[in-house]
């Protein structure tokens, strides 16, 4: 069995897997829970400012009848009193020495709130701070989260105030409603900030009722943009967390990463690509706690089939693979196959190609089923007809390079080698 | 309900395991008289359960959802083309997945205006079905047919007009026949603003899909409301109990109108030609299923041994629904084997699971009787011989015979063309079957298809020919 025992900061958990900060961390009742389950670590919701939430506060995207492929919220920080939160935080770090408990904040933007939120909640016995300058809606109207984490210059400000006085690891989280999550990133790890925690939750609208005419989430009538999350936003935060990874400034620090993580497999991929552990909400939310069994035993097999004894011997394994554009292999080049024992002549192949492709396929008309076949030559490997087959391995893609050696677009310039002619 | 439940639960009624067995006295009677053909044998509850919907529909969205979304929506779909309509398969079915039932139930209607009846009576595990592309991963295919119906329900519920009538072009066609071939012509025609009549020989329309078909699969309720839904177009007027021959005269539908469609079916039984035919109890199976439908189930009686000749569609309906309606012991006799059967694999099934007994390999060739009624039926066993005509190797006599005691023997060995009919008016055939060219008869105006054609296909094949002979009338009267 390998070690998936992990150490964020010094914070140690048994798992890499730690709740994100967000409604199934909001109170004793549901971190108890998790911990029973299983879960490393929490990040409990976010304490700071007195706020009130509406209802409702969700909404969802759907996609091919499968429900919460993408997830949006409205709902803001803790409604709860701060001195109820204190005292349940106390009483969990105390019922699970061995869980990692770190506690999300947004104070009001002046320095004596922060100081006297930090020294309230590291009286709980807490093991680090995750500052919120993310959440999107809302609390951005009082200059509060996303709004602090869209401004290098303000995010700086505030983490200083934060390092002043804070004696525990502090993770900052950051906003992916940016250009480029890299300029805060670095403004934040000048300023100090421990670690770094990406991404947050992306402004949406999940969609628009055919009935009511109003956009998702409904409130009296009316909505607003919410904060979308889930397996939807898997590959975007993936890319921010890669731009985190690979900037020299911020790769310096440990990242926990988030974004749509529900299955180990996910979790791998996110340290792969540089963050030391990850964060789950959406797939809690959908599914229970109960999901993290799975987490713990395919890491623990997966990390066994590939000779990893630790999480540290495979995390940000994958970050140098992602390279710049012009630095790809011109002589590389793959071409389609259609296996035709395992093919169902659904045509899906066909159909992708012919329309909004290269028209590599050969159709040979026949009832009630056609015969496809790749036009070799026609075939720019773009992969598009591998994608859509519905059959595992029925198209697979062949290397037949151009030329041995290796040839960037840099050299392929300098070279004046001819362009494509159709 | 399905057959399988029926024979489970009536033995589980017989055995004295059950804590609430009551013999019932039609039991008693039964056992006194030991053969008899009877009818009333089944309580309305029972009758009820036998009669039921063999294909429950999807009882919820979210159940017609989770099927439509496995649809893989090939392109140049194996199942449109396996369709005689060619219903734009995988269209209908993301219609659903997009809450677009309204034009789904249109994609279905626009090829085939029966394709509600024809989501229950289709043997589509040898169409759409069958050639579902899941069946090449060994998985189970799409669900077709229930989506079909799912569709197509809704759309007749909500008396969804989905189509417009063109404004009237004065012109005018006789259609002969109110079957799947007539009807469907007749909406194409009225769509085009063409006004129509039909001449149909029965109380009701529908033609077998009314009359000739099992009623686990459609209640004639169902017929009902499809011959109203197709009629809700407008344009179309039915003249019932109107025979061609007796009624009315192809001579005088000639000169009272533009074109004339010929959707008359097949109808007789096609004879065994052995002694004992016309002996009391002995009965075709197309006349057994119009009584069954027309008359309502306790009025048929069936006898305690019924052995039904002939292993076609409408033979297995004949067997499982005499089993259905009380009879002890039904048995199929076919002279050949199960390889050569044109029934499907799913109706044999059906038969088999209501307990039906199958002997392959026999062919009746004597009927007995006491009293005039038959009491016995004498079949030689065969053996499979050369390929004949149609590819299917012959069945040959080995000179062995068997006998069975029967009270009622059922006739469905198929059906034959109104011959006499065709040649009286001077139509040219085959075998009683019309010859037609592009829908058009040897007569100028005079259009033909379905059954009458093709000596009897399914109702699927029979749409499509309306359809046809729609538009080769659509020609002939632009060109007239």
């Amino acid at each position: 069995m390998a070690n998936i025992n992990s150490n964020f900061l010094g914070i140690k958990s048994p798992n890499p897997f730690w709740l994100a900060s967000a409604p199934p961390t909001d109170k004793k009742y549901n971190v108890l829970r998790a911990f029973e389950a299983g879960w490393g670590g929490v990040v409990w919701k976010t304490l700071g400012s007195q706020v009130k939430n509406v209802s409702s506060r969700y909404s969802a995207v759907d996609y091919g009848g499968q429900r919460v492929m993408g997830f949006n919220n409205i709902e803001l920080i803790s409604d709860r009193p701060l001195e109820i939160n204190l005292k349940e935080i106390a009483e969990c770090v105390k019922l699970f020495p061995d869980r990692a408990m770190i506690v999300s904040l947004m104070a009001d933007n002046d320095k004596n709130s922060w100081h006297e939120l930090i020294k309230k909640v590291e009286d709980t016995g807490a093991h680090g701070f995750e500052l919120n300058f993310g959440c999107p809606h809302g609390m951005t109207e009082r200059g509060m989260g996303a709004a602090v984490g869209q401004d290098p210059d303000i995010a700086c400000m505030v983490v200083e105030w934060v390092m002043e006085k804070a004696t525990i690891p502090v993770i900052t989280k950051l906003t992916p409603n940016v250009h480029s999550v890299v300029p805060t990133g670095r403004s934040v790890v000048k300023a100090g900030t421990n670690a770094l925690s990406l991404i947050n939750t992306i402004q949406s609208v999940t969609g628009v009722d055919l009935d009511t005419l109003v956009p998702n989430p409904y409130v009296a009538g009316k909505s607003v943009f919410g904060g979308y999350c889930g397996p939807a936003v898997k590959p975007i935060a993936l890319k921010m967390l890669t731009t985190i990874a690979q900037d020299e400034l911020t790769k310096k620090v440990p990242i926990s990463g988030i974004g749509g993580i529900e299955t180990w497999k996910d979790a791998v991929e996110f340290m792969l690509l540089g963050a030391s552990n990850v964060q789950v909400c959406t797939a809690a939310m959908k599914h229970g706690f109960r999901i993290v069994e799975d987490m713990i035993e395919g890491l623990n097999n997966w990390m066994d089939e590939k000779s990893f004894a630790t999480l540290d011997d495979f995390i940000g394994k994958s970050v140098p693979t992602i390279t710049h554009w012009e630095e790809l292999d011109i002589n590389y080049h793959h071409i389609a196959k259609i296996n035709q024992d395992k093919c169902i002549h659904c045509g899906l192949c066909f159909i992708a190609c012919e329309d909004t492709s290269h028209q590599s396929i050969k159709l040979e008309y026949g009832k009630p089923y056609n015969k496809y076949t790749i036009i070799d030559e026609e075939c720019v490997g773009c992969n598009l007809c591998k994608l859509v087959c519905p059959v595992d391995d029925c198209i697979t893609m062949e290397e037949h390079r151009v030329a041995p050696e290796y040839l960037n677009w840099v050299e392929f310039q300098k070279r004046g080698l001819p362009l494509n002619d159709h | 309900m399905n057959g399988f439940n029926v024979l489970k639960r009536s033995k589980f009624l017989q055995s004295k395991k059950n804590p609430f067995f009551i013999r019932p006295t039609r039991f008693i009677r039964v056992q006194k008289n030991i053969m008899s053909i009877s009818n009333n044998r089944l309580s309305k509850e029972q009758y009820a359960e036998n009669f039921s919907d063999i294909h429950p529909p999807f009882e919820t969205h979210n159940a017609a959802l989770v099927e439509a979304n496995r649809c893989l929506f090939c392109y140049d779909a194996p199942c449109i083309k396996s369709c005689p309509t060619g219903i734009n398969v995988p269209k209908f079915i993301k219609q659903i997945v997009s809450d677009n039932i309204k034009g789904s139930a249109h994609t279905i209607f626009l090829s085939n205006i029966m394709g509600a009846g024809c989501s229950k009576v289709c043997p589509v595990e040898k169409l759409c079905e069958g050639s579902c592309v899941f069946n090449l991963m060994d998985e189970p295919p799409i669900p077709i047919a229930k989506l079909q119906r799912y569709s197509t329900e809704k759309a007749m519920q909500q008396k969804w007009q989905l189509f417009e009538r063109k404004k009237s072009v004065s012109k005018k066609v006789a259609v002969v026949g109110a079957g799947p071939a007539g009807l469907s012509c007749a909406h194409v025609l009225s769509r085009e603003g063409i006004d129509v009549t039909i001449y149909e020989k029965e109380s009701k329309g529908g033609g077998l899909m009314t009359y000739g078909i099992a009623a686990y699969k459609v209640t004639p309720e169902f017929c009902e409301d499809e011959v109203n839904y197709i009629l809700s177009l407008g344009g179309i007027e039915i003249k019932y109990n109107q025979e061609l021959g007796k009624n009315i005269s192809l001579a005088d539908l000639k000169k009272k109108y533009d074109a004339v469609f010929l959707g008359i079916g097949v109808g007789l039984a096609r004879q065994l030609d052995i002694p004992g035919e016309e002996l009391e109890g002995v009965e075709d199976a197309i006349q057994f299923i119009y009584n069954l439908r027309s008359k309502g189930f306790p009025a048929i009686p069936v006898g305690d041994k019924v052995a039904v000749i002939g292993m076609g569609m409408t033979a297995i309906d004949a067997a499982t629904q005499a089993k259905r309606l009380g009879a002890k012991e039904v048995t199929m006799l076919y002279r050949r084997t199960q390889e050569e059967m044109p029934c499907t694999q799913h109706e044999l099934d059906i038969a088999m699971l209501d307990g039906c007994k199958i002997i392959w390999l026999a062919a009746p060739k004597e009927l007995k009787g006491v009293n005039n009624k038959v009491n016995e039926i004498i079949c030689t066993v065969m053996k499979l011989g050369e390929p004949d005509a149609s590819g299917r190797r012959s069945p040959v006599e080995t000179g062995e015979t068997f006998s069975l005691a029967v009270d009622m023997v059922i006739k469905a060995a198929g059906q034959m063309p109104f011959e006499q009919l065709i040649i009286d008016n001077g139509i040219m055939d085959n075998k009683g079957k019309i010859i037609i060219n592009d829908s058009a008869t040897n007569i100028k105006g005079v259009f033909a298809g379905g059954d009458a054609v093709n000596g009897g296909k399914e109702v699927v094949d029979a749409v499509q020919a309306g359809k046809d002979g729609a538009a080769a009338i659509l020609e002939f009267l632009q060109n007239k």
